[in-house]
């Protein structure tokens, strides 16, 4: 399937999370971008949930505010695609409680952990909610216990 | 959450939060990354906590969509930090930042490679992921092995061994040379075999990839595949957390059944009916339910299930079951069910014969086309064109026309091209043809190409029944208040040509036409003028008897025109002008444009290349193949040749505008100069087309390329033979083309000397053996053989006596090992001394493209599936093959099965149609699967139609090549070369009708 990219856009046209699998250049980043919000941002309530794009498709959801759009080759599923978008923001709801635009924006690495417990190389690497939730909890574990230690005043002394 | 202490970083978000405007934004972000910048360049005061931040920074900098081109440095080095913290930010920050293509890639891989092969397992979670996401080749280089490894050990837990699997994923898929995946069969059917659902799609999709690139190495697999699918299907030992609403993973589910679609067809019985079952319960359990996720999830399902099943070309009952469902999708509310529903049902078009039951749907479709979404329109578009034929193409390209004044900007172009072409190939009459192409350029002229209007005349030309109405049309058009300006062209061109045909009309005087065009000038264009200058040039030469009023008010244009600041006018102008003082030379010099030669449709053509839009740098390279060799065949011949090449394609595409001028004086002059001067050019072409495989063959300029030549008959006599004084008693070219399709005979024989040889051939490799035969009674001396190796054949001769003894024979091995696909041809370079003479011949070898074939023979199951999958140019060619050598199909089916392309009766529905495969052979490409189809003709055998087909672009074009060498007529040369030879074989054609000529050969 391999997804080439994940691009999160607020309504605003704003980016709330880029990801690139594909080698994209500084210009063709800002290019993707423009052209997706302009064909995106503006389409109607009720249509489908794929635009076609270059030769590729975009399939993309709005969430309140928020567009997901993941962009694939044009023989690949699509609905697969969109409810990868849907499992993804699912997940992220679930870890950070009622996800909302602003979380995404001061915890935005949080999302990047997220979405590599999801896709690799743009291809679906974990399909269970419960799975990813635990894997970010243990890695949030690590870090506090690091930071912890740091505090410790044997640590300290060490130092 | 492990940023809520990182207080400077949260300051700076919302710092830019705040800014009120881009400008502002751009302001801010560039004070910090200035500010970073500082930070760095003394990096030995930078406490972790604060690199981390500063790297975080970057990387929300870099999101935003900015460049960031400083500090990569930082982002790597924390890779190697000790503790988790750092090297997690660093190993994100870095797959983020960074690309394959970055240098500073390189200094991470050691530690990358130590964290892979490491004990420690988060560490080799983030190491695998960073290579998962942004590995490339040095990377696949230095660390395929350590993750093959860990993805088979049995010790790897699930956490660490999905990662890995993607992670090879992309190493193999961005490096497949230099992953090494022999003997994976195994290891991949063991990995198949997991419980666990999460690693079991990693796996899966690791699997699609592999299979894609060679299936014949996995069929063991394929049950395995089969079982994940029914386990899933029937939900057995699916646990709660991997069911998504519901549905048993739908995401493995369609992973597996797209690596199913990578293999030809299912042959096990039992295995292809529990792959049914479950096929059949996809496409009858699914229905729409109210929940939107679980109705994207399991039609996500149903539709991989619908592409399983048209690609393995199911029993008819099924198929039409699938079109049944397909109907039903383009009906219901749900708009991306519609969507897919149009897709799929276009997909289906092109690989089974279901024309009819899809037609039944052409009234919902045209509803699809004014669907208030663009993505549906287009693929109702895309469906209209794919499903029109004779019986429908007037109600739909009527469809297209009247969408075509409310459609988007954004779809105007595509939608005229389309309905130019369904026109064109599916007019009932040809009148309608030229009403639609009116009607186009009159509704959406800004998106119609000069393409279009260029064919509207080239088919009115061609056909003279159709020149009245078509200049009724035209005269009708200019009647409206304002018109487009494609419009202005073409109705002028028209009016120029065939107003004479109206002169009886009410309001077609040649002063009325010339009142109502020459009344537009003002509002055209510099290229436009030009056109309306010759349309009133050729008016005038119609208004017999003269008008003088008329002839006043033209010159007065001309003379007005004559200092024009632009060249092309004026020229015409002064031009014009003094020919029309001739009076009634006029006549001849003004005549009516002749014929065009038929060929292929460029609009079909531009279709075509822009459906391969993916594909489409490849498409452009493989175009540029083509010119090449098209300018290697006219530098190749006497440059006499060129000049009417070039008024040839001048005429073929009427006005590229500049070129208008030099057309119509070359045609003027031609005409003037009567008949013969008009054959001349094309006499010249025909030498250029019937040489132009001769001049592929070989380099241009070596010497030799005469004895290359693809026939004895225009090998003009080579120069070689010239100074031999001995001549061979056999033609040497007829030997060849016979060995060609033969292993052994004779290469080439003279009253002293023969040669045979034998072949032998196995996959890329061949043995031939030359025989070298004295037949004299006396010895040969000074015997050489030199073998000159085209580039893509490594040869290998042994050594060859010097002496060959009287009435003897000696043997020489010649090994031959076949690189890359290529129609060039080896050549023996074969000298002796018999007496005082020296004789010296090159020789073609027969190891030629064909010989590199492997024939097989495809089952329909197994054909359209490899034939739809090799979906577009380059891998796929088409092209309109004239000139053909007539024969009938069966001939053609001889010839096609000689050079082991094998054809497979009645694979193909149309009787008069080939469909034939073959594999070839070459250490570039391994074993290929070729696929050919050729359409012909009963009305007229010397023309066809035919596609190729092949995993690899140059392959393809070769084989397209080769093909189209066999099947156009060159004279074959019964009778030993003779110079003069080329002459009779032209005089006979160019006698008759020149139209009917030039057809024939281009």
């Amino acid at each position: 399937m391999k997804i080439h990219f994940v691009v999160t856009i607020s309504r605003q046209g704003k980016v709330r999370l880029t990801k690139w699998y594909s080698p994209y250049s500084h210009k063709e980043r800002s290019k993707v971008i423009q052209e997706l919000s302009r064909v995106i941002l503006t389409r109607g309530p009720n249509l489908c949930n794929i635009v076609e794009w270059r030769g590729f498709k975009v399939v993309y959801r709005r969430y309140a505010g928020l567009y997901f759009c993941m962009c694939v080759n044009q023989e690949d599923n699509e609905l697969e695609i969109l409810e990868i978008i849907q499992y993804f923001v699912e997940t992220l709801n679930r870890y950070f409680g009622s996800v909302c635009e602003l979380d995404l924006i001061f915890h935005f690495h949080q999302t990047y952990y997220i979405l590599d417990e999801i896709l690799i190389a743009g291809e679906l690497q974990e399909s269970s909610k419960t799975t990813v939730h635990r894997l970010i909890d243990a890695q949030d574990s690590l870090v506090e216990a690091a930071k912890e230690k740091e505090n410790t005043v044997s640590y300290i002394i060490a130092q | 959450m492990a940023l809520s202490g990182m207080r400077g970083l949260s300051v700076f978000i919302s710092e830019i939060r705040n800014c009120q405007n881009k400008e502002q934004e751009r302001l801010r972000v560039d004070k910090e990354l200035g500010n970073i910048r500082t930070r760095f360049k003394n990096e030995k005061g930078l406490s972790p906590y604060e690199k981390k931040k500063y790297v975080w920074k970057m990387l929300y900098i870099f999101m935003l969509g900015y460049d960031v081109d400083f500090g990569h440095m930082e982002a790597v080095s924390l890779i190697s930090a000790p503790k988790y913290p750092e090297k997690q930010v660093g190993y994100l920050v870095t797959s983020c930042l960074l690309n394959e293509n970055h240098d500073f890639l390189r200094l991470a891989i050691n530690t990358v490679r130590n964290d892979i092969i490491g004990r420690n397992e988060t560490f080799q979670c983030l190491a695998l992921t960073l290579v998962g996401n942004i590995g490339g080749r040095e990377f696949a280089e230095s660390l395929a092995p350590d993750v093959q490894k860990l993805l088979i050990s049995s010790s790897c837990r699930p956490l660490v061994k999905k990662k890995a699997a993607l992670c090879l994923l992309r190493l193999v898929r961005k490096n497949p040379d230099v992953v090494n995946v022999d003997g994976w069969s195994d290891r991949m059917a063991q990995l198949l075999d997991e419980r666990n659902v999460g690693v079991l799609t990693s796996s899966m999709s690791l699997f699609v990839s592999l299979v894609s690139n060679n299936h014949e190495a996995y069929w063991s697999c394929l049950p395995k595949c089969v079982k994940v699918l029914e386990r899933l299907a029937r939900n057995l030992d699916v646990p709660q957390e991997y069911t998504y609403y519901g549905i048993p993973s739908p995401w493995l589910q369609v992973k597996t059944m797209r690596a199913l679609q990578y293999f030809p067809t299912i042959e096990d019985p039992n295995t292809r009916r529990a792959l049914f079952e479950v096929l059949q319960r996809v496409l009858m359990g699914t229905d729409v339910v109210k929940n939107v996720n679980k109705n994207n999830a399991s039609h996500a399902v149903l539709f991989e299930a619908l592409a399983l099943v048209m690609h393995l070309d199911a029993e008819k009952e099924m198929m039409s079951q699938c079109v049944a469902l397909l109907g039903k999708f383009i009906a219901v509310r749900e708009p991306n069910i519609r969507y897919l529903g149009l897709e799929n049902m276009t997909r289906m078009l092109m690989v089974t014969d279901v024309q009819d039951i899809i037609k039944r749907h052409q009234a919902q479709i045209i509803t699809s086309l004014k669907d208030p979404d663009i993505s549906i329109r287009r693929r109702a578009l895309d469906l209209l064109y794919a499903m029109c034929d004779t019986s429908n193409a007037k109600d739909i390209v009527e469809e297209l026309l009247q969408y075509l004044g409310t459609a988007e900007f954004a779809m105007r172009e595509e939608l005229a091209l389309k309905a130019a072409i369904l026109a064109e190939k599916f007019a009932p009459d040809l009148s309608w043809y030229v009403d639609v192409i009116l009607q186009l350029i009159d509704k959406a002229g800004d998106f119609v190409s000069d393409d279009i209007w260029f064919r509207v005349v080239q088919f009115v030309t061609n056909n003279e029944d159709l020149q009245p109405y078509a200049a009724l049309k035209a005269r009708e058009y200019l009647d409206k208040p304002a018109i487009h300006e494609t419009m202005m062209k073409v109705s002028a061109y028209l009016l120029g040509e065939y107003s004479h045909l109206l002169a009886r009309r009410p309001g077609c005087s040649p002063k009325e036409i010339f009142g109502i065009i020459h009344e537009k000038l003002p509002t055209v264009s510099t290229p436009t003028i030009s056109i309306l200058l010759s349309t009133y040039a050729k008016i005038l030469m119609h208004s017999q008897p003269a008008d003088p009023e008329l002839q006043n008010q033209i010159w007065a244009i001309f003379s007005k025109y004559e200092t024009s600041i632009d060249a092309e006018i004026q020229q015409r102008a002064v031009e014009y002008f003094a020919l029309s003082k001739k009076g009634a030379a006029l006549m001849d010099i003004l005549a009516e444009m002749p014929k065009f030669p038929e060929r292929e449709s460029s609009l079909i053509k531009k279709a075509e290349d822009t459906e391969a839009d993916t594909a489409e740098l490849s498409a452009i390279k493989s175009r540029a193949q083509q010119q090449a060799s098209n300018a290697l065949v006219v530098t190749g011949q006497q440059p006499a040749n060129e000049p009417p090449q070039v008024t040839q394609l001048g005429m073929v595409k009427i006005p590229s505008i500049n070129n208008l001028e030099n057309n119509h004086v070359d045609q003027e002059v031609t005409q003037t100069n009567g008949t013969m001067g008009e054959v001349e050019p094309q006499n010249a072409d025909i030498l250029g087309d019937l040489l132009s495989p001769l001049a592929i063959e070989g380099p241009p300029g070596v010497s030799g390329t005469e004895t290359l030549s693809e026939d004895g008959a225009l090998a003009l006599a080579p120069v070689g033979e010239q100074e031999n004084a001995i001549k061979p008693v056999v033609d040497i070219a007829e030997k060849f083309h016979d060995l060609c399709v033969k292993d052994s005979g004779v290469l080439y024989e003279d009253p002293y000397v023969q040669i045979g040889i034998k072949a032998e051939w196995r996959g890329h490799q061949g043995r031939l053996v030359l025989f070298l035969g004295n037949k004299t009674t006396s010895s040969l001396d000074a015997v050489n053989a030199v073998i000159l190796p085209p580039s893509h054949l490594k040869l290998e001769l042994s050594s060859v006596p010097e002496i060959i003894p009287p009435r003897s024979q000696v043997q020489c091995p010649l090994d031959v090992v076949n690189l890359r696909p290529s129609r060039d041809v080896a050549v023996l370079d074969f000298s002796y001394k018999f007496g005082t003479n020296l004789v010296d011949n090159k020789l073609r070898i027969p190891a030629v493209l064909n010989k590199f074939f492997q024939p097989v023979t495809l089952s329909a199951e197994e054909f359209f599936p490899q034939w739809r999958s090799l979906a577009a140019p380059p891998l796929k060619l088409q092209e309109v093959v004239r000139g053909v050598r007539p024969m009938p199909l069966g001939e053609m089916a001889n010839l096609l099965n000689s050079l082991r392309l094998i054809v497979s009766p009645g694979l193909d529905p149309n009787a008069n149609n080939l469909v034939a495969s073959t594999t070839f052979y070459s250490e570039s490409t391994r074993s290929m699967l070729c696929l050919v189809r050729i359409e012909t003709d009963p009305a007229d055998r010397t023309q066809l139609r035919m596609t190729v087909a092949s995993g690899d672009p140059t392959l393809t074009f070769e084989l397209k090549e080769f093909i189209k060498e066999q099947l156009i007529s060159i004279p074959t040369a019964s009778t030993p070369p003779v110079p003069q030879q080329p002459q009779p074989t032209i005089q006979p054609i160019s006698s008759s009708d020149p139209g009917a000529l030039l057809a024939g050969l281009l």
